[in-house]
């Protein structure tokens, strides 16, 4: 694979083509906006349609009984258990998400010639492998709540479409080492932030055990983003 | 001059032999940043072109069951040319990017095709479509900029003006306004059947394609946007496919439609400039031309006419893949208050009551083509540019 940034025929800009941008820029000069006003028209529209708007779901009904019945003691005590279920069910999408983009990336990784990926590869797999711990975590923190683990949450459904670019940019056979590290950059960042938010929601919670649990995977995490952060500015001033 | 009937002395590739291989049907895509806008431009059109082919195909099966499985059999290789042609565009286009693409291919093969058109009221006809096609641009070139931050000219590379044509906002009209006159399958010119075949295929795609990605975007102007101007495309699909003479045979429509389809692969091979997507479309104009041996075989078989009698005369000069600016310039300075009365194009002081109707009652809660371009002016590297720092 193509790994270097390379110097091309990129035709996009606009200073390629000096003589048919100049008649671009003078006709978008001469004839002017036919419709009065600016971006504030699409904002206001916005805003109000925001306002109207409904919700992109709903936190599922906890189905077993005992879960029921932890529920109601938890919603007695001034706590809702949803908001906890909700981000549980957030970073078991992300997690489950992690583990196959860990696995675009080890495939992509296989095909470079011009860098030693040999300890890279182990590193990567060894994260996928934490990637799926933590997918299994979070299950049994739920089932534990009594909620179903196999439900998409509102959190886990938005995640889903926040990392869906993370993916294309990974799973892309053209995208290189460094953009696929920036992509999953941007993924463990997001995680980190992820577990220690959900570890102070578990203890506000009152879900002590569930937030002792987590400390483990959010040191795994740090990890990740260390040593992702690390090889990303190798695998660029490798290049320079 | 080259004649099709000349043309067709090419027996073209054997059906049996058009194979394909999954690997090769969604093989290495284009380079958005690196290939030439044309490039795009030309895989956008025979995607739709193919899509047609099958769309055709299909209606015809409805009322020839002696002609399913050749039907059948011929839509197979087109399903496979259409994938391997249409998996050509990488995945860094965003849909509102390609959406930029696809209206670059309506605005600049429209106008090639106008240009080229014996027939004066086919070339109006075009003429007319291409002014709405090119304000479609200017809108989604705005929503492209304010909602995602990027230029449309990334895409369309200096080729084409980001203006407003004719508003969006007086494009919707009653369907008694949409439809044209056709022309006369004994007296109009191949070149005449050809451009009504292909605008109305591309149209048919645009169409189509605004209504399968218009509920995919989470931002509720871009949703309405996409409402908004697919209507429009609907409304040309109603025009463009009026311009076919109703008094064809399917099978002759089906001959009409192969011709066009070798005509416009043909164009492509004469123009393209990346070598391996030439190799494509070589391919696939031999592949064409063993599809229309085959219909005029079958069309001798059952119509016991002579194919020659469809396919006669000069082979027109290619499609014109390149920048029609002047053209379109002219065109827009000239004919941008027409207006659709019947058939009939008339000055938007003379418009009947039936569109403006129309048009207030679907207008009165908002134009989104409106909001979303208000005040907007493009600028290289996005509208952000020409702002105060």
């Amino acid at each position: 694979m193509q790994n270097a940034t390379q110097i091309g025929l990129n035709h996009t800009g606009a200073r390629l083509s000096p003589l048919d941008s100049e008649q671009q820029i003078k006709a978008s000069q001469e004839v002017l906006p036919d419709v009065p006003g600016n971006e504030q028209r699409l904002a206001l529209e916005r805003t109000e349609l925001a306002s109207e708007a409904e919700t992109i779901g709903s936190v599922p009904l906890p189905g077993s009984t005992k879960g029921m019945l932890k529920t109601a003691l938890n919603t007695l005590v001034g706590v809702n258990p949803e908001v906890l279920i909700d981000k549980l069910g957030e970073r078991l999408a992300f997690e489950r998400s992690g583990t196959r983009l860990y696995e675009a990336l080890m495939a992509k990784v296989q095909a470079i010639e011009d860098v030693d990926t040999e300890d890279m590869l182990e590193t990567l797999q060894n994260f996928h492998d934490e990637e799926a711990e933590h997918f299994k975590l979070l299950e049994g923190a739920l089932e534990r709540l009594g909620a179903d683990p196999t439900a998409m949450t509102p959190c886990a459904d938005v995640v889903g479409v926040s990392a869906a670019g993370i993916l294309q940019v990974v799973s892309d056979p053209r995208t290189n080492l460094a953009q696929s590290l920036n992509a999953l950059l941007t993924a463990e960042l997001t995680d980190n932030a992820g577990w220690e938010l959900l570890i102070r929601l578990a203890e506000t919670s009152g879900q002590n055990e569930i937030a002792d649990s987590f400390n483990k995977a959010l040191a795994q995490e740090q990890m990740h983003l260390e040593t992702v952060r690390n090889w990303l500015a190798m695998e660029v001033m490798r290049q320079v | 001059m080259e004649t099709l009937t000349s043309l067709l002395d090419a027996k073209g590739c054997p059906l049996e032999k058009q194979k394909f291989t999954w690997r090769e049907m969604a093989g290495k895509p284009i380079s958005k940043l690196d290939d030439d806008a044309f490039t795009r431009v030309r895989i956008i059109l025979m995607n739709g072109i193919e899509l047609d082919a099958l769309r055709l195909k299909h209606i015809g099966a409805r009322f020839h069951g002696e002609l399913r499985l050749s039907l059948a059999e011929v839509r197979r290789a087109e399903q496979h040319q259409a994938t391997m042609v249409n998996w050509l565009l990488s995945a860094d286009h965003s849909p509102l990017e390609t959406t930029i693409a696809y209206e670059q291919v309506a605005i600049e093969v429209t106008a090639a095709v106008a240009q080229s058109e014996p027939d004066a009221y086919q070339a109006q006809t075009y003429r007319f479509g291409l002014l709405e096609d090119f304000d479609h641009l200017y809108r989604y070139s705005a929503l492209l900029d304010r909602l995602e931050g990027k230029d449309a000219n990334n895409i369309l590379q200096g080729y084409t003006d980001i203006i407003p044509g004719r508003p969006t906002t007086f494009h919707h009209r009653a369907p008694e306004d949409d439809l044209r006159d056709a022309y006369q399958r004994d007296s109009a010119a191949l070149i005449t059947k050809i451009h009504a075949a292909m605008i109305t295929a591309a149209e048919y795609q645009t169409h189509d394609y605004y209504m399968n990605i218009g509920p995919s975007f989470a931002d509720p102007l871009a949703r309405q946007l996409y409402a908004e101007i697919a209507s429009v495309e609907e409304q040309h699909v109603t025009q463009y496919g009026s311009l076919q003479d109703p008094n064809e045979s399917f099978l002759e429509k089906w001959l009409i439609h192969e011709a066009m389809e070798a005509y416009n692969y043909y164009s492509c091979v004469d123009q393209e400039t990346n070598p391996r997507i030439k190799a494509i479309w070589e391919r696939f104009l031999d592949y064409e031309l063993g599809h229309l041996n085959l219909v005029s075989e079958l069309f001798e078989r059952y119509e016991r006419r002579d194919a020659g009698e469809i396919l006669t005369g000069p082979l027109p000069q290619m499609v014109e893949f390149k920048s029609q600016r002047k053209f379109v310039r002219q065109v827009l300075a000239d004919e941008v208050d027409l207006r659709a009365k019947g058939n009939e194009y008339v000055d938007r002081r003379n418009e009947g009551e039936a569109s403006p109707d129309y048009r207030n009652q679907l207008n009165s809660a908002g134009v989104p083509a409106e909001t979303v371009s208000a005040g907007y002016q493009w600028a290289p590297g996005t509208e952000l540019n020409l702002k105060a720092s």
